[in-house]
C-alpha cells in the first residue's frame, strides 16, 4: 500500500520536474527575442536608464514612427526603403528558385538517371561555399556587369542560394506522393505533364509553399553577400540596415529594437503557418533515400 | 524505332528539368570560384586594378600558412565550430527526448523551437549585444540588481567573455535544428523494439544506447548536413557583436577574410583565405552528407 502511495508520489514528483525544466528551456528561448520586442516599445532613455527601470513606465510607438521617418524625431537611416527592397528581394528570388526548384525537384523524385546521386551532391555542396567567401569574387563580376547596388544583382545571388535547399525539400514532397497516382492518370490518358499539373502539383502544394517560405526567410535573413553587394537605399535590405545602427556615433538601442520587430514579424508569422510541412519535407527528404 | 525514341526523350526528360538548377549555380557560385582561384594566384589589391593579370604562383598561399594570425584565426574556427556543434547535438537530444515524453502541448513547443531557426544572424547577434551590453545590457543590469555582483561584466570586451558569448549566441540560434530533427525521429520511432527491449529486461541507459540513439543517428546527420550548409553564417553573429575585437581575439576565418578582402582590399590574398574557408565547410557538408547517406542505407537494409 505504501508503496503505492510512494511511486504515485515519486511520479508526480517526476512529472512536475519534467513540466518545470520545460518551462525553463522555454523561458531561454523565449526570453530574449521578447525583451528585444518589448524594448522597442520603450522610449531610449528608458533602455539606457542607470539604475534600471525594471517595469516599463512608457509604452509607446515613437520607435516605430522614428525608423520609418514619421513623427517629430527622424533617425538617418531610411528604413522605409530597405524594407521595399527587401521585400522585392526576397519575393522576386523566392518566386523564381520555387520554379526552377519544382522542376529539379520532380525530376529527382520522379527520373532515374544517370550521376543522379552526384548532380544532388554537387548542388548541395555549392550551397555550401561561405557567403563571405563567395561574395568577393561575385562583387567582382558583378561590378564589371554592372549589377553591384542593384536589386536584381542580389535577387540573381539569392536565387542560387536557394535553389539546392528548394530541390532538397521539394524532392522530398514529390516522393510522399505515391508514383501510382500520376500513373493511373497516365494510362486514362492524360500526359505526363497533365498528370503533374492535376495530380501531383496540388498533392505537394503545402509542402511547395513550406519551401518556398524557407527561402523567402533566406533571402529576408541573408548578410554576408548583402553587405557587401549593396551600397545604397537603392539595394540595402533591411539586414545590412540594422548593421547601419551601429555605425552612429551614439547607439540607438530602440530604435535597433524596433528594425529588429520589423525584421522578426515576418519569421514569426510565416514559420507559424508552414512549421508543420517544413518539418516534414526536412525529414522526408533526408530520411527516405 | 518509336519505343526507342519515347525512351531516349525519357532519359532527357530529367537532365533538360534540372538545368535551369545546374545553369543558376554554374553562373553565380561555380564561375565566381574559378575567377576567385584565379585572384589569389594574383596581388590583386582593389586599388590597382591591373594587379589582376600579374600571376605569382602560390604566394598568397604560402603568406597565409606563415601568418600567425591566419592560424589563430583558423583553429578559433575550428574550436568554435567543434565546441558549438557538439552543444547544440546534445541539447538538442535532451530537448527532444524531454519534449517526447510530454503528453500535452508537444505541437506548440514544437513551434516555439522553431523560431530561432527563423531569425536572421544578424538578428541573433544583436540581440545579444544588447542583452550583453555591459552598460545598458539586461544580464548585467538583473545581476547587479540582484546583488550577485556590483561591477559591470564586460561579456563583449573581454576576449573569452566574448568568445563565450558569441558562442553562446550560436548555441541558442541552432540548437532547435538539432531538436526537431531529432523529435520528428522519435516520432516516428517503431515502439515495438522499445517494448521487446523492456520485456528482454533491458534497463532504460541500454534501451536508449543500443535502439534509441542508432534509430535517431539518420536525424542527426540530417541536421548536421544541414547545419553545415550554413556554417559560416557565424559571420554575421561576429560581425554584429564583437566585429573580431577586442584586438582581433574573437576573428574567425571568415570575419579575417572580410578585413583582409574589403577593409585592407588585399583580394589576392583575401581569396586565398576564402578558398581555405571555402574547402573547410565543403568537406563538413560532403562528410556529413556521407555519413547521412550511409546511416539511409542502413536503415533501408533494416526495413
Amino acid at each position: 500500500m505504501t508503496v503505492t502511495v510512494e511511486s504515485r508520489a515519486s511520479k508526480q514528483a517526476k512529472k512536475v520536474a519534467l513540466w518545470l525544466t520545460t518551462f525553463v528551456l522555454m523561458l531561454v528561448m523565449c526570453l530574449p527575442g521578447l525583451w528585444v520586442v518589448l524594448s522597442a516599445f520603450r522610449p531610449n532613455r528608458e533602455i539606457l536608464a542607470k539604475p534600471p527601470v525594471w517595469i516599463p513606465e512608457e509604452i509607446t510607438l515613437d520607435n516605430f514612427g522614428k525608423i520609418f521617418g514619421f513623427g517629430a524625431e527622424q533617425v538617418g537611416i531610411p528604413v522605409g526603403s530597405y524594407f521595399t527592397n527587401s521585400l522585392v528581394i526576397a519575393l522576386t528570388s523566392t518566386v523564381i528558385a520555387l520554379i526552377i526548384g519544382v522542376a529539379g525537384g520532380y525530376s529527382f523524385a520522379r527520373y532515374r538517371f544517370r550521376f543522379k546521386g552526384g548532380i544532388f551532391l554537387g548542388l548541395m555542396l555549392f550551397r555550401a561555399v561561405p557567403g563571405i567567401a563567395l561574395s568577393m569574387p561575385v562583387f567582382m563580376m558583378w561590378s564589371r556587369l554592372g549589377l553591384v547596388d542593384t536589386k536584381m544583382g542580389l535577387i540573381i545571388v539569392y536565387v542560387s542560394l536557394n535553389v539546392p535547399f528548394t530541390i532538397w525539400l521539394i524532392d522530398g514532397f514529390f516522393r510522399q506522393i505515391p508514383q501510382a497516382l500520376s500513373e493511373a492518370a497516365q494510362v486514362d490518358g492524360c500526359t505526363r505533364w497533365q498528370a503533374f499539373w492535376k495530380i501531383e502539383f496540388p498533392l505537394a502544394k503545402s509542402g511547395i509553399a513550406a519551401a518556398g517560405v524557407f527561402a523567402f526567410l533566406t533571402s529576408w535573413n541573408e548578410f554576408a553577400l548583402a553587405s557587401q553587394l549593396t551600397r545604397s537605399t537603392d539595394s540595402k535590405t533591411l539586414p545590412v540596415g540594422l548593421l547601419d545602427f551601429t555605425a552612429q556615433f551614439t547607439i540607438d538601442w530602440a530604435g535597433m529594437c524596433a528594425l529588429a520587430v520589423v525584421i522578426i514579424i515576418p519569421a514569426l508569422i510565416l514559420t507559424f503557418i508552414v512549421q508543420k510541412h517544413l518539418i516534414a519535407g526536412l525529414t522526408f527528404g533526408g530520411v527516405k533515400g | 524505332m518509336i519505343r526507342a525514341l519515347t525512351t531516349r526523350r525519357t532519359e532527357l526528360a530529367p537532365f533538360l528539368l534540372l538545368l535551369p538548377a545546374v545553369a543558376t549555380m554554374l553562373f553565380v557560385v561555380a564561375l565566381p570560384l574559378i575567377f576567385s582561384l584565379w585572384t589569389s594566384l594574383t596581388p590583386y589589391k582593389l586599388t590597382k586594378p591591373n594587379t589582376l593579370y600579374d600571376f605569382i604562383g602560390l604566394t598568397n598561399y604560402i603568406r597565409i600558412f606563415g601568418d600567425w594570425d591566419f592560424w589563430e584565426a583558423f583553429l578559433r574556427t575550428i574550436a568554435f565550430l567543434t565546441v558549438a556543434i557538439n552543444v547544440e547535438f546534445a541539447l538538442g537530444l535532451g530537448i527532444a527526448l524531454l519534449i517526447n515524453k510530454i503528453t500535452w502541448g508537444q505541437r506548440g513547443l514544437r513551434t516555439i523551437m522553431m523560431f530561432p531557426m527563423m531569425f536572421s544572424p544578424i538578428l541573433v547577434g544583436f540581440q545579444f549585444k544588447f542583452l550583453f551590453n555591459d552598460h545598458i545590457g539586461v544580464v548585467n543590469n538583473a545581476l547587479q540588481s540582484l546583488g550577485l555582483t556590483d561591477q559591470a561584466i564586460p561579456w563583449l570586451v573581454d576576449a573569452k567573455l566574448a568568445m563565450f558569448s558569441i558562442t553562446l549566441a550560436e548555441v541558442w540560434m541552432s540548437t532547435s535544428v538539432f531538436a526537431i530533427l531529432l523529435l520528428a525521429g522519435l516520432f516516428a520511432m517503431p515502439r515495438d523494439p522499445l517494448e521487446a527491449a523492456k520485456v528482454d529486461g533491458c534497463n532504460s541507459w541500454q534501451v536508449f544506447r543500443h535502439i534509441t540513439l542508432p534509430f535517431l543517428m539518420p536525424f542527426a546527420y540530417i541536421a548536421m548536413a544541414i547545419r553545415s550548409l550554413d556554417v559560416a553564417r557565424a559571420y554575421d553573429l561576429v560581425a554584429v557583436m564583437t566585429d573580431g575585437g577586442p584586438a582581433g581575439r574573437t576573428e574567425l576565418l571568415w570575419t579575417l577574410v572580410a578585413r583582409v578582402g574589403y577593409d585592407e582590399a588585399k583580394m589576392g590574398q583575401a581569396n586565398a583565405m576564402a578558398y581555405v574557408s571555402t574547402i573547410l565547410s565543403v568537406l563538413f557538408t560532403w562528410y556529413f552528407y556521407r555519413k547521412l547517406v550511409a546511416a539511409r542505407r542502413y536503415m533501408g537494409g533494416a526495413e
